[in-house]
């Protein structure tokens, strides 16, 4: 933790600030690296990581902040700077042309060239052999085609085309991600290659247990911020870690649950039995009755979206059922599911739940559509009038119908799907992530929101990463690990560091 | 934290009173609004801008030609020109504002007017013409929205097919030779007798092509999902809206469109071709992309698009009154694309950032 010397401070980020309109991704982040060492990136989706490595990559420009490399303050105007200065950035889609050949992507764009346009192919491919053969990969051929190798053999050339620049950094996103346990001790072998040579990695993943084997130091960040810098790798306890992940940077007052919980023999609206999707997720049971909030706890991969969204018949089961109020959904059917009253606020808002070009009305009235059209003609003054019920009942602001949702904060662009599913009338209302992208100040807001909602006979399943969020606001919680459900108990039976216990080990500490 | 739930709960029924003078006001000064937007007299930065464009062209045409130009005969040609294209612009407008394409409306009017007007067809008389014009392009939009909606094929590739199969077909079936028509209840809806009002009956057409599709676009629940599906396939998926039953009826929609044009084709040239039009496609997407519907999807003008075909037809007719050569007129056009789409990007750039 004590300052590095200056000979081998290589890179410092200091209060790093990055606004998109509606939300702030990065808020003030700090990010230290050394010459030689492996800096482990920890964040949860969401997080900032990304939008921080975009920065980093030269590919973002931040609003505010101080980037600092070998001793003098930069800007990184693109991503040609940033190579310039020696920042290679390995994506975890790949930025390989499969068509060309392994030399010729490795060179891409600074080719040896005569004359200044004629490539010498002989001496490319020279030097490409021996950058794999320095990565300890003489086995992958200068000449093959990119896209007859392996995912793990394009990340070394990925690598490779980084070496070919004179590279001090290598930023590398998730890059275990798409790789079998060997494939990833390999990729660990090369990292180390690298670091000997005095090259620095930020490596980012969300295994923890990689983080122990090859990281030097850890920097956590959080909702934009950094919330650990520096921390020791090897020695700092996991469950320090996930806790600085998962847990609450601010104390948040949650709502008060009602005084008498719905009673344990009501007639459940929802009803999974024995749902599965093989490679993702084993079976899982579950009621949920009217009025009541039940939490799903567990770390990425955990299987919780998934499990949220075949409920919702956005993917198809490979077994067991859902029912809705006794009545079978159809299986893989999202209208099937919308029709009998589920309703779903997905994971990526703008991705899966927002039509960016329109207006609060209409992203708020498209569930609705048939309830205010006789044989298709629309009555626009009643579904205005309806769609700006349903938004102020939920305070949405500003309180303008006609404005653009993309123009809205991340907790009113929230408030605009609940308020969806509000004027649809649902019964079930899916959650995944309710919070992500809200700012810190307007989640107390939300949350007030969804237990309303439940007081007023709505029955809520919330997907969360953030445990305290579970606990806070759930009724009852059930714990997954690696699509698993390991322990199920109401929310005030468990704290933060029983569920943290749960979502590593699986089994409960005595 | 009880407190906002609470607060905003007291805000619905008990604080009512007060309110619904407030929200009568607010309310009326949006219907103000929508009432200027149903009128379609919102006519935007774009739309102004090709109005501009075609008053330009018809001082031009005045100009050089004053007599030709704006001599009624002359106004009625170049009209009844554009209803053919126009009406296949109609529906393409909807795919594209969907984010799909149609690559094959051109082939689809060209296999259309073929069936339609083959010997055994025309024994049916009018109706067997029209009927079959309309049930063959119904049926190529058909193929084309299944491959598209429910065999996962890109939309780009699944109509190209179809450009490559119904041009043939059509040749197939005409064997390169032209079919006139004899039936005369058609043909007469060309000459100036059935005018009304001095408007030919294939304008009225249009007209009322464009003024259906303009009310589906914006005011039913079809448009609105059009226009979610092109915003965001996605979201609307998961908003629960039926998103290949809608892609399928959209490119049954374009082939409906094909078919109706290629009526109007028959009644125009009194003859059914297999080369009938070529390049249909190219003038139709030039058409809605320089009218304002965006290539990507998720939005998309009916007027602009009319407003499009209208200028590059009244183009069309001014080179040509000025004999200038047809190499001189695709020139001009690809420039007026060129800068239509800058103008664009410029006014969405200042309207939206």
């Amino acid at each position: 933790m004590a300052p590095a010397p200056p000979e081998t401070l290589l890179l410092t980020m200091s209060g790093i600030i990055k606004t998109f309109p509606g939300v702030r991704a990065l808020d003030g982040v700090d990010l230290e690296v050394q010459a030689g060492e492996v800096h482990c990136l920890l964040g949860q989706n969401g997080a900032g990581k990304s939008t921080l490595i975009k920065v980093l990559a030269g590919a973002h420009q931040p609003d505010g902040g101080v980037i600092t490399w070998r001793g003098e303050a930069v800007t990184l105007k693109s991503p040609i700077a940033a190579m310039r200065l020696g920042i290679a950035t390995i994506y975890q889609e790949l930025d390989l042309v499969e068509g060309l050949s392994v030399a010729e992507n490795i060179f891409l764009g600074h080719e040896p060239t005569s004359a200044g346009f004629v490539i010498k192919g002989r001496e490319a491919r020279a030097a490409a052999t021996a950058l794999l053969k320095r990565l300890g990969h003489p086995e992958i051929q200068a000449h093959t085609p990119v896209g007859e190798l392996s995912a793990a053999q394009q990340q070394i050339v990925s690598m490779a085309r980084a070496l070919s620049h004179d590279v001090r950094l290598i930023v590398m996103d998730e890059p275990s991600a798409a790789l079998d346990p060997d494939e990833v001790d390999n990729l660990f072998r090369v990292v180390s290659t690298l670091t000997a040579d005095g090259v620095a990695v930020i490596y980012i993943s969300h295994r923890l247990e990689e983080i122990r084997r090859i990281g030097d130091r850890v920097t956590v960040i959080k909702d934009g911020r950094t919330v650990a810098v520096a921390l020791p790798a090897k020695e700092t306890p996991t469950r320090e870690v996930v806790a600085l992940m998962t847990g609450r940077n601010v104390e948040y007052v949650f709502p008060e649950r009602p005084a008498a919980p719905p009673s344990a023999d009501a007639e459940p609206v929802l009803r999974v039995e024995g749902l599965t999707r093989t490679g993702e997720f084993e079976p899982v049971d579950l009621e949920l009755r009217p009025g009541e909030i039940v939490g799903l706890a567990g770390l990425v991969g955990s299987g919780r979206s998934e499990i949220l969204e075949t409920i919702y018949g956005a993917r198809k089961p490979t077994a067991g059922r859902v029912l809705v109020g006794g009545a079978p959904l159809r299986p893989g059917s999202v209208p099937s599911a919308v029709r009998a009253g589920l309703g779903l606020a997905p994971e990526e808002r703008k991705a899966q739940a927002l039509l960016m070009l329109e207006s609060v009305t209409r992203n708020v009235s498209v569930s609705s559509l048939p309830r205010f059209a006789r044989i298709g003609w629309l009555d626009r003054s009643a579904e205005r009038t309806a769609a700006r019920k349903a938004t102020r009942e939920l305070s949405l602001r500003p309180d303008n119908p006609e404005a653009r949702i993309r123009t809205l904060s991340g907790g009113n662009q929230q408030k605009a799907v609940l308020a969806r599913w509000l004027l649809r009338g649902c019964r079930v209302l899916l959650l995944d992530e309710p919070t992500r992208g809200v700012d810190v100040g307007a989640r107390a807001e939300l949350y007030a929101v969804i237990r309303r909602l439940a007081d007023e006979g709505l029955a809520v399943l919330l997907v969360s990463s953030e445990v305290p969020e579970v606990l806070g606001l759930a009724d009852r919680v059930l714990v997954l690990r690696e699509g698993r459900v390991v322990h199920r108990a109401p929310a005030q039976e468990l704290d933060e560091h029983r569920v943290l216990d749960l979502v590593m080990e699986g089994s409960p500490t005595p | 934290m009880k407190q906002p739930a609470s607060e905003a709960q007291q805000g619905g029924p008990e604080a009512a009173p007060e309110p619904p003078v407030l929200s009568a006001s607010t309310a009326k000064s949006a219907e103000e609004k929508g009432g200027w937007r149903s009128l379609g007299l919102r006519l935007d930065v774009r739309n102004l801008s090709l109005l501009g464009v075609l008053a330009a062209l018809i001082v031009v045409g005045g100009i050089t030609k004053p007599e030709q130009f704006l001599d009624t005969n002359n106004l009625q040609l170049v009209l009844t020109q554009a209803s053919v294209i126009g009406v296949v612009t109609v529906g393409m407008t909807f795919v594209i504002t969907s984010g799909g394409i149609d690559l094959s409306v051109g082939a689809i009017v060209a296999l259309s007017s073929v069936w339609a007007t083959t010997l055994a067809t025309q024994q049916y008389g009018f109706a067997g013409i029209l009927f079959t014009a309309v049930v063959v392009g119904l049926g190529c939009g058909l193929v084309n929205g299944l491959l598209i909606a429910y065999g996962g094929m890109v939309p780009f590739i699944a109509t190209l097919a179809m450009l490559a199969s119904a041009r043939g077909l059509a040749l197939q079936i005409t064997e390169g030779k032209t079919q006139i028509v004899t039936v005369n209840s058609v043909l007469d809806l060309g000459i100036p007798d059935s005018y009304v009002l001095g408007v030919p009956p294939l304008v009225l057409v249009f007209a009322a092509v464009t003024v259906i599709g303009w009310l589906v676009l914006n005011r039913t629940t079809f448009g609105r999902r059009t226009v979610a599906v092109g915003g965001n396939a996605e979201a609307a998926r998961l908003a629960g809206i039926d998103v290949r039953r809608q892609r399928l009826y959209l490119y049954l929609l374009s082939g409906l469109c094909c078919g109706i044009a290629a009526f109007l084709l028959i009644i125009l040239a009194g003859s059914g071709q297999n080369t009938n039009g070529n390049l249909y496609e190219l003038d139709a997407i030039a058409a809605a992309i320089i009218g304002g519907t965006l290539l990507s999807g998720g939005r998309g003008t009916i007027v602009g698009s009319v407003l499009g075909v209208l200028v590059f037809t009244t183009i069309t007719n001014i080179f040509a009154l000025n004999n200038l050569q047809s190499d001189v007129q695709q020139i001009a056009k690809g420039a007026i694309i060129v800068a239509a789409v800058l103008v664009q990007r410029r006014t969405m750039r200042n309207g939206e950032a």
